[in-house]
C-alpha cells in the first residue's frame, strides 16, 4: 500500500487571499491522449481547482443526422467512441430495428454479440494499457497492443475497415462472415488469453503500479450515481449496473457471464474491472461460438434495407430500382420515438430517436457516457497531484470523439 | 423489467400527487412517457427521487427537441431510471417563447450540469438556478442555437454553382 497520504477533495479549499499558479493542461498534450483542455489552479504540486473546456472536435453529429437517411448515419456513429466503433454501429442498427419492429434471426444476434465483445476487448485493452503507459510501464502496452491489431484484422475480414468500421447493416450484416474471419477468431481466442495473462502477471500485482494507482482519483458510489456514471467507472465504485444485464439486447440473456464490481472507485479498481470484463468477454464469445445456430442467415427480413445481390442489380430491373432506393435512403420509416441503449466500451450509450416518417430522423440524440461522467473530473482530481490527474483521466476512458460528438 | 401494471402504478401515483399538472401519459414502444407542466418539472423529479416506492434516482439523459410548427415550440425530454427495480421513465416538458425558461435539476442531480449546458447551447433553453449556464460544445461567441430547425444544413445540390465554369 502507498505510504503517501493523499488529500481528499474536501481537504482542499480555494483560499481567495492566496495567489495560485495557473497551469494549462492541454488542449493538445501528449499525456492526455486526445484534445482535452484543463485549466488547473495549482498550489505547488497540488491541484486545488480545475476547469475543463470541451468541444475541440465537435462535429455537430446530431445536426448532421437530421439531414441523412438512416443507413448513412452508421458512419457517424463510428466516430463517437472510435476505440469500439462496432458497438456504436450495432447500437444504432438496433435502434432503427426497434423503430421498424424488425425481427432479427438468432444467428445474426450471436454474430453481433461476438463483434461487440471483440470491440469491448479492444476498447478495454487500449484503456488499460494506456494506464500502464501513464505509470511508466511501456512494455506491457507494446505487448498487448498486438492483440488489438488481431481484433482489427478480424474486423477487416468482416467489413473491410479497421478503425471506423461501419460494420453491419440495419437488419443484419451485408454478407456472412468469411471463413478467414472465423479462422482468425479461433486463433485469437487461443492466443489472446495467454497474452492477457502474461500482461496481468506483469502489471496487476506490481508494487510500483499498485502504489501509483490505488487511491488515485477515487469516487464514491453515491457520487458516481449522482453524476450519472455508467459502465466500468460506475462498476468500479461498486454499483452493479450493466445494460447487458439490466435490459438485455441482442440475446445477451442467453449467455452466462458475471459483472465485476470494485469497492473504492479509484484508478486501480477501474483497471481491475476492465481486466475482468475482458475475461468475461472472452467467455461470452466462446459461448456464442458454441451456441451459434446452424444455417447461414446473416440478415433479418428487412427488405427495405437489404441490398439485392450485385448480379441481380446488373441484370434485373426491379433489383436495380431497389438498390437505388436503398442507397438513396428512400425507404419508408414509421413515425415514432424510441430510446435504445447498449453497453458501450465506457458506459451506457443511448440513442434517442424521433422519426416523423420522413427519410431522415426528425431528431437524434446520442447519450454519450463519457460526456456525462467527464464533468466529475475536476472533483475527482482536487487535492491530487498533476501526475495523478493524468492517470485519473486515462483510467476514466474519456474518448474525445464521444465527448464532443 | 417493467410491466404494464408497473407503468400504470407509476402514472397513477404521479397523478394522485400532482393532479392536473400531469398533462398526458403514453407508452410509445413500451416506454412510459409522461408530459408535465413546465412549472412543475422540478417538483415532479424531486418527488420521483424522494418517494420510497418510486426511487427514480438516476438521471440518464436530458435533451431538447424543436417543433417550429407546433403551438409549443420547444420540448425538453428527461430520461430517468430506477436502478433498483430497473424501471425507466421519460418526462416531457413543452414550452414556448424565444428564450424559454425552465428550472434546473442540478440541485437534485449534479450530473444534470453539462446536460443542461448542452441543451442551452444547442436550443437556447435557459435553466434557472444553473450554477454555470454557458455554452459547452460550441464557441462562446456564437450567436445562434444551432440545433433549432430554422438553421437548415446546406443543401446537397447547390444552385449557385455553374457547371460550365468547371469545364463540364
Amino acid at each position: 500500500m502507498a505510504d503517501i497520504q493523499k488529500n481528499s477533495p474536501s481537504d482542499v479549499l480555494v483560499n481567495p487571499e492566496k495567489e495560485y499558479s495557473i497551469l494549462n493542461l492541454g488542449p493538445t498534450h501528449p499525456a492526455t491522449h486526445g484534445i482535452f483542455q484543463n485549466v488547473l489552479k495549482m498550489d505547488g504540486e497540488i491541484i486545488v481547482d480545475a476547469t475543463p473546456t470541451i468541444g475541440y472536435i465537435h462535429r455537430a453529429f446530431e445536426k448532421l443526422a437530421e439531414r441523412r437517411p438512416y443507413n448513412q448515419i452508421t458512419p457517424i456513429t463510428d466516430r463517437l467512441n472510435y476505440c469500439s466503433s462496432p458497438i456504436n454501429n450495432m447500437g444504432w442498427h438496433m435502434t432503427v430495428e426497434k423503430l421498424i419492429k424488425a425481427e432479427i434471426p438468432k444467428r445474426v444476434e450471436y454474430m453481433r454479440v461476438i463483434i461487440m465483445e471483440l470491440s469491448r476487448i479492444a476498447d478495454h485493452l487500449v484503456c488499460n494499457s494506456v494506464i500502464g503507459v501513464d505509470t511508466g510501464a511501456m512494455t506491457g502496452f507494446l505487448h498487448v497492443f498486438q492483440f488489438r491489431e488481431k481484433i482489427y484484422e478480424i474486423f477487416e475480414e468482416i467489413c473491410g475497415a479497421r478503425l471506423t468500421t461501419n460494420i453491419g447493416r440495419i437488419g443484419g450484416f451485408e454478407r456472412d462472415f468469411p471463413a478467414a474471419a472465423w479462422a482468425k477468431l479461433d486463433k485469437f481466442l487461443t492466443e489472446f488469453p495467454v497474452g492477457l495473462r502474461e500482461w496481468e502477471k506483469l502489471i496487476m500485482r506490481n508494487r510500483i503500479f499498485m502504489d501509483r494507482t490505488i487511491n488515485c482519483g477515487p469516487i464514491s458510489a453515491e457520487k458516481a450515481l449522482s453524476y450519472s456514471f455508467t459502465g466500468p467507472n460506475l462498476r468500479a465504485a461498486g454499483v452493479d449496473y450493466d445494460v447487458r444485464v439490466a435490459t438485455p439486447y441482442s440475446s445477451y440473456q442467453d449467455f452466462d457471464f458475471s459483472i465485476p464490481v470494485g469497492t473504492q472507485g479509484d484508478t486501480y479498481d477501474r483497471f481491475m474491472v476492465r481486466e475482468e470484463e475482458m475475461w468475461q468477454s472472452i467467455s461470452i464469445i466462446k459461448q456464442a461460438l458454441q451456441k451459434m445456430p446452424s444455417g447461414n442467415a446473416y440478415f433479418g427480413d428487412v427488405p427495405d434495407f437489404y441490398l439485392p445481390p450485385k448480379e441481380e442489380v446488373y441484370n434485373n430491373m426491379e433489383a436495380l430500382i431497389y438498390h437505388f432506393k436503398i442507397v438513396m435512403g428512400e425507404t419508408a420509416i414509421p413515425a415514432g420515438e424510441v430510446y435504445h441503449c447498449v453497453e458501450g466500451g465506457n458506459g451506457e450509450l443511448g440513442f434517442y430517436l424521433i422519426s416523423d416518417g420522413g427519410r431522415t430522423p426528425y431528431r437524434l440524440h446520442f447519450r454519450r457516457p463519457c460526456f456525462i461522467y467527464y464533468q466529475a473530473y475536476p472533483e475527482m482530481i482536487k487535492g491530487a497531484m498533476l501526475s495523478d490527474a493524468i492517470l485519473t483521466m486515462s483510467s476514466m476512458n474519456v474518448i474525445a470523439g464521444e465527448l464532443d460528438a | 423489467m417493467m410491466t404494464k401494471e408497473n407503468q400504470l402504478q407509476i402514472a397513477e401515483s404521479l397523478k394522485a400527487h400532482f393532479g392536473d399538472d400531469i398533462l398526458s401519459t403514453e407508452t410509445p414502444f413500451d416506454f412510459l412517457t409522461i408530459t408535465v407542466k413546465k412549472e412543475k418539472i422540478k417538483d415532479v423529479v424531486q418527488f420521483l427521487y424522494n418517494d420510497e416506492s418510486l426511487q427514480f434516482r438516476f438521471l440518464t439523459d436530458i435533451c431538447a427537441v424543436h417543433f417550429p410548427d407546433a403551438s409549443e415550440k420547444f420540448q425538453v425530454v428527461y430520461h430517468l431510471h430506477n436502478l433498483v427495480n430497473n424501471y425507466r421513465l421519460r418526462l416531457k416538458v413543452n414550452m414556448n417563447g424565444e428564450h424559454p425558461e425552465l428550472e434546473t435539476l442540478t440541485t437534485i442531480f449534479p450530473g444534470a450540469n453539462w446536460m443542461e449546458r448542452e441543451t442551452f447551447d444547442f436550443y437556447g433553453i435557459h435553466f434557472k438556478g444553473h450554477p454555470n449556464l454557458k455554452r459547452i460544445l460550441n464557441v462562446d461567441d456564437m450567436l445562434i442555437h444551432p440545433l433549432r430547425k430554422e438553421f437548415p444544413l446546406e443543401d446537397q445540390v447547390r444552385l449557385d454553382k455553374n457547371d460550365a465554369q468547371f469545364g463540364r
